[in-house]
Parts: structure tokens; C-alpha cells; sequence
């Protein structure tokens, strides 16, 4: 069994060596299968499924661009809204409403370029699948990748929970979670250790996506199927009312977001093209730091 | 930190990979729009659609009620939607009357076709419920319902073996279009005990704006099947002769039919 997220028990260096010259001896490096094409595809798939999600999500919203905390809709005291207001001056307004805070978010959120026309729509076309306010495409599109994002999540996470090798992969142990703070500092100075395993904040993040994030998005979209309510109503109860699961639906689903840019911008400055091959051919590069005399049988390329 | 020693053929696969990702995203952010025209995409998209309802007819008890809940949760204002105020000359007379002049007709697939009045249906047998209605758009207002249960109506109108769908003809032009609304539901949904014929709301009568005389209510499924000024109801085996052929007024312009999700 290749290895999932995390790296193989006895990982195999690459076949393929060459002479190290001294310098490089110091600290080696060897390439390792680090991910299995199963772990590769479900990420891609995740991926292109997260984005249609999204966009399609967003386009879902702009039908009724307000959340509330409840079981209905209080429509006179949204938690958040967006939408366009007339300013003292008579000029249209986009605004971002948040808790009784009011946000002049013109151009982007609220009234924003509609085919070379500023209009009211809560997102922007560029942002929405599709660009039209459609709801009926946009529901078409979210409930296709849904089909293929929720069984594929479900599956990996119980695969995850029952393997017990992918546990040691994503679960932190205590040495890791006790070297935290040396990762943070280590992280804030751009100083990026290669290793086959994951550091603990790594795999604390990823257990927040994987067991908390994920599993969120699917049961509080499952909230807003009437059928299934009727069918479940402890699920309705469990994120206290139904516009209370709306509003975390969409809480959770920036909160991915935000995942994502993290995400992003680690890969960027943790190496961009190790990270890349990693995830797209399996082989990740680590760097091994010998103890005493260089090993030359373990330095492998 | 270490740099990954690079030699030529990582160079070009670098070039390679980071040439792919940038197609990928820029291909599907443009393509998705293009893609949806496509004949063959719109049929896979709703084929989702009969994947979501027999998949939620296979895992959600076909008996399972929609929530109740407390008069105290009732809303101040049970939000109207689509026709608020029937225009056509038919309706504004019955209106002008008090509806005594309106009569609800069963027809269709069935063995006897009944017409009733709304004082006729007042004294059959009623059910009362306190529901939240969900909006397709995504808001949702709780609302008390009293009306007769459709599976009265129709054991006493007897549907023929071969009636598969319940269609409600409205008496309204949405939009002031040259289409009546209509809905359907199939004969699960038809017969569960919380589908009724509404013709009050909030311990009063049905409001003009929420559909009087007489709405459906099918608390399992979206607003849009929630049919309003509802005149007649009709069995069918399929849709084929109805309007746009989809089942709904909103179906026939894209809705799914399926209103479960």
C-alpha cells in the first residue's frame, strides 16, 4: 500500500543516484513516495469540486444575500447582508452589514461591474457560477459537484480513521504537538524543514479541514434540503435552526477559503515545485540530517 | 533550508506542471459558463437531479413529518412571494364575494370527480400545523396552516391505478405572463399526512397575498411547490400535455422538479 497524506513507513530512495559532492554530504537529501495517487486524485478532485462549490455557492446566496442565527429569517435584523443603499448624497452604495456594522464595499460586494453597468448583486459576476444571477444554473452546479465532493470526503475520512497508518499520518502525536512553538518560530523566519512527516501544525490544521471543516460543509448543506429535515430533524437541532445551519454553511465555506490561501501561500514559500511534485507525481524531496559520518549508502538521489 | 538541487529535466517539468495549473484554473473558471450551454451537460445536470430524488426517497423515510413548532415561534408577517395580488377579473369577483362563488375541482385519473366549495371544505376534517417554510432563495418563515389533508380528497375522489402525479392549476399569471402557475407532486408526497389544502393561516383566513381561498402545503419540499390560489386538481401519468411539459411553472423555466433539496 503506498502511503497516504503522510510518508510511507521505510520510505525508498529513487533509484536513480549520483556522486554527492561535499558540500551537499553535509545535509542530504533523498526523494520519497510521499503521496498515494489515491491521496493525489482526491485532492485534485477536492479541488476543482471546492471551486465550482464556491462559485456556485455564491451565486446561490446572491438569491437572498442575508444570514441570520435561528430557525428563520428575522428580515429586519439580518446577521450579515449585502446589498446597495442610497448614500445622503444619492449615490448607490454597496454595502456589507455585519452585526450592526455597516461597510462601504462598492465595486466588489454589494454593487459591482455587471457587463460594464454597476448593479446590486451581493457577489460579483466574477466571482459566481455562473456570471448571470441564475439561480437555477447555480443550484444545477453545486448539487453536481456536491455529488461528487460529499461520498468522496465521507470515504477518505473513514478510510483515514480505519487505516491505522493514516491515522500516524494526520493525527499529531505529543512530541509534535509539544514542538509547536519551535515550528512557529521556525515558520515566522521562512525556515522550512523537508521532512517525510508532518509537523504538528500541519497536521492540526489538517485535522481541523479534514474532520471538522469538511464534515461541516456537507452536514450543513444536507440542513438546507427540506426533505432531509423532515427525515433528520436532530441534524436541523444540532446547528441550531435551520438559517443558523445557512449561516455556518457560509462561515465554514470562508473559513476553506481562508484554508486555502494559507494553503497557497505555504506552498509558495515552502518550496513551490517540491510541494507541486508531491502532489502531483507522489515524489517529495526531504532533507536528512546525518548523525556522525556521512552515510553514503543513504544519501541516494 | 535546502534547496532541491535542480537539474535540466526538473526545469522543464517545472515549466510543465506550473503550465498545466495554470490552464486547469483559467480553463475552468471560463469554461463552466460555455460548458452549461452544451445539450449534453444540461442532461447530466439533471440527471443529478434523479440522482437527489431517488437517493433521498431511498434514505429518508417516506413517512418522516416535517418539524412542528410553537405558536410563540409563529413570524409577526408570514413573507408572501411570486403573486401577491391576482389581477385577472375571474379572481378580483371572487374577491368582491368573499369567494362563495369559488369552487376547488378533483379531476383527472380518477373515478369520481368531486368540485367542492370553500364551505365544504371547511367541514370536512382538518389538520392544523406550525411548519417553516423554506424559499429556494434561502430565507425561511414559520407559518400556522389549517386545511384538509389531500389524502382526504383524493380517497374520496379515488385516483385510477395508472395516476402517478397530483397537479395543482392555479388561478394567477406569475408575473402577469400568459401562464397559469402550476405545481406537482408525486403520490408519496401527495398522500403524506402533512400535504394539505390550506385555507387559513395564523388562525384567520387564508390572505390574499398567501394564496386564498386555498394553497398547497407539502412541508417536505421548497417554496415554489407551494402552490397559491390553487382552483383545480388534476391527476395525470405524466406531464407531456401540461404547459411547458415540466411538471411546475418554475420547473418548465429550469427549477428542478424535484423540490426536496
Amino acid at each position: 500500500m503506498p502511503s497516504g497524506i503522510g510518508p510511507v513507513a521505510n520510505p525508498k530512495p529513487d533509484s536513480s543516484s549520483r556522486p554527492l559532492s561535499e558540500p551537499e554530504a553535509l545535509e542530504s537529501s533523498r526523494l520519497i513516495k510521499r503521496h498515494s495517487l489515491g491521496t493525489r486524485l482526491w485532492h485534485w478532485t477536492n479541488f476543482l469540486c471546492l471551486i465550482v462549490l464556491l462559485m456556485s455557492g455564491l451565486q446561490i446566496f446572491n438569491a437572498h444575500p442575508a444570514l441570520y442565527w435561528g430557525e428563520q429569517s428575522g428580515f429586519s435584523d439580518p446577521f450579515i447582508a449585502i446589498h446597495a443603499q442610497t448614500g445622503d448624497d444619492g449615490e448607490q452604495r454597496g454595502v456589507v452589514r455585519v452585526a450592526g456594522y455597516t461597510l462601504d464595499t462598492t465595486g466588489v460586494l454589494g454593487l459591482s461591474d455587471d457587463n460594464g453597468q454597476l448593479r446590486q448583486r451581493a457577489f460579483p459576476r466574477w466571482a459566481t457560477l455562473p456570471g448571470d444571477k441564475w439561480l437555477t444554473m447555480g443550484r444545477n452546479w453545486h448539487f453536481l459537484a456536491g455529488w461528487i465532493f460529499a461520498p468522496s470526503v465521507v470515504a477518505y475520512l473513514l478510510y483515514t480513521l480505519i487505516s491505522r497508518h493514516r491515522r500516524g499520518s494526520i493525527f499529531p502525536t505529543r512530541r509534535q504537538l509539544s514542538a509547536i512553538p519551535r515550528t512557529i518560530a521556525d515558520h515566522a523566519r521562512f525556515r522550512f524543514h523537508h521532512e517525510a512527516e508532518y509537523n504538528g501544525i500541519q497536521k492540526l490544521t489538517y485535522v481541523l479541514v479534514l474532520f471538522v471543516l469538511l464534515p461541516m460543509m456537507i452536514l450543513t448543506g444536507l440542513t438546507m434540503s427540506p426533505s432531509i429535515n423532515a427525515a433528520w430533524p436532530l441534524l436541523t437541532e444540532l446547528f441550531g435552526g435551520r438559517q443558523s445551519a445557512r449561516t455556518l454553511h457560509f462561515i465554514c465555506a470562508f473559513s476553506l477559503v481562508g484554508f486555502f490561501f494559507v494553503h497557497i501561500a505555504l506552498v509558495l514559500v515552502s518550496g513551490v515545485f517540491n510541494n507541486l511534485r508531491s502532489m502531483v507525481t507522489g515524489r517529495y524531496r526531504i532533507t536528512t540530517k546525518p548523525v556522525g559520518p556521512v552515510n553514503r549508502e543513504d544519501s541516494h538521489e | 533550508m535546502s534547496k532541491p538541487q535542480s537539474s535540466g529535466p526538473n526545469r522543464s517539468r517545472r515549466r510543465l506542471l506550473s503550465g498545466m495549473a495554470a490552464l486547469g484554473a483559467g480553463s475552468l473558471l471560463a469554461g463552466c459558463d460555455r460548458i452549461a450551454d452544451n445539450a449534453s451537460v444540461k442532461r447530466a445536470l439533471g440527471s443529478v437531479e434523479q440522482l437527489t430524488y431517488k437517493a433521498q426517497r431511498l434514505i429518508a423515510s417516506r413517512q418522516a413529518l416535517a418539524q412542528e413548532f410553537d405558536k410563540s415561534q409563529i413570524a409577526p408577517v408570514f413573507r408572501p412571494n411570486g403573486t401577491t395580488d391576482p389581477q385577472e377579473d375571474y379572481y378580483r369577483a371572487w374577491v368582491e364575494n368573499d369567494f362563495a362563488d369559488w369552487r376547488l375541482t378533483i379531476d383527472g385519473l380518477v373515478e369520481q370527480p368531486a368540485t367542492l366549495s370553500l364551505a365544504e371544505l371547511g367541514e370536512m376534517p382538518s389538520r392544523t400545523q406550525i411548519t417553516r417554510h423554506d424559499c429556494v432563495e434561502g430565507w425561511s418563515c414559520i407559518g400556522q396552516w389549517t386545511g384538509v389533508p389531500l389524502a382526504d380528497l383524493l380517497d374520496r375522489v379515488r385516483p385510477l391505478d395508472q395516476a402517478r402525479f397530483v397537479v395543482f392549476h392555479c388561478a394567477d399569471h406569475t408575473y402577469g405572463g400568459s401562464d397559469l402557475y402550476y405545481e406537482s407532486l408525486d403520490m408519496v408526497e401527495a398522500y403524506h399526512p402533512q400535504t394539505i389544502l390550506a385555507y387559513g393561516l395564523n388562525d384567520a383566513a387564508l390572505p390574499v397575498a398567501n394564496g386564498a381561498p386555498l394553497r398547497l402545503r407539502a412541508e417536505r419540499q421548497l417554496g415554489y411547490k407551494q402552490a397559491k390560489y390553487v382552483m383545480r386538481v388534476e391527476l395525470v401519468d405524466s406531464f407531456r400535455n401540461l404547459h411547458g411539459g415540466k411538471g411546475g411553472y418554475w420547473e418548465d423555466r429550469g427549477y428542478n422538479w424535484w423540490a426536496g433539496i
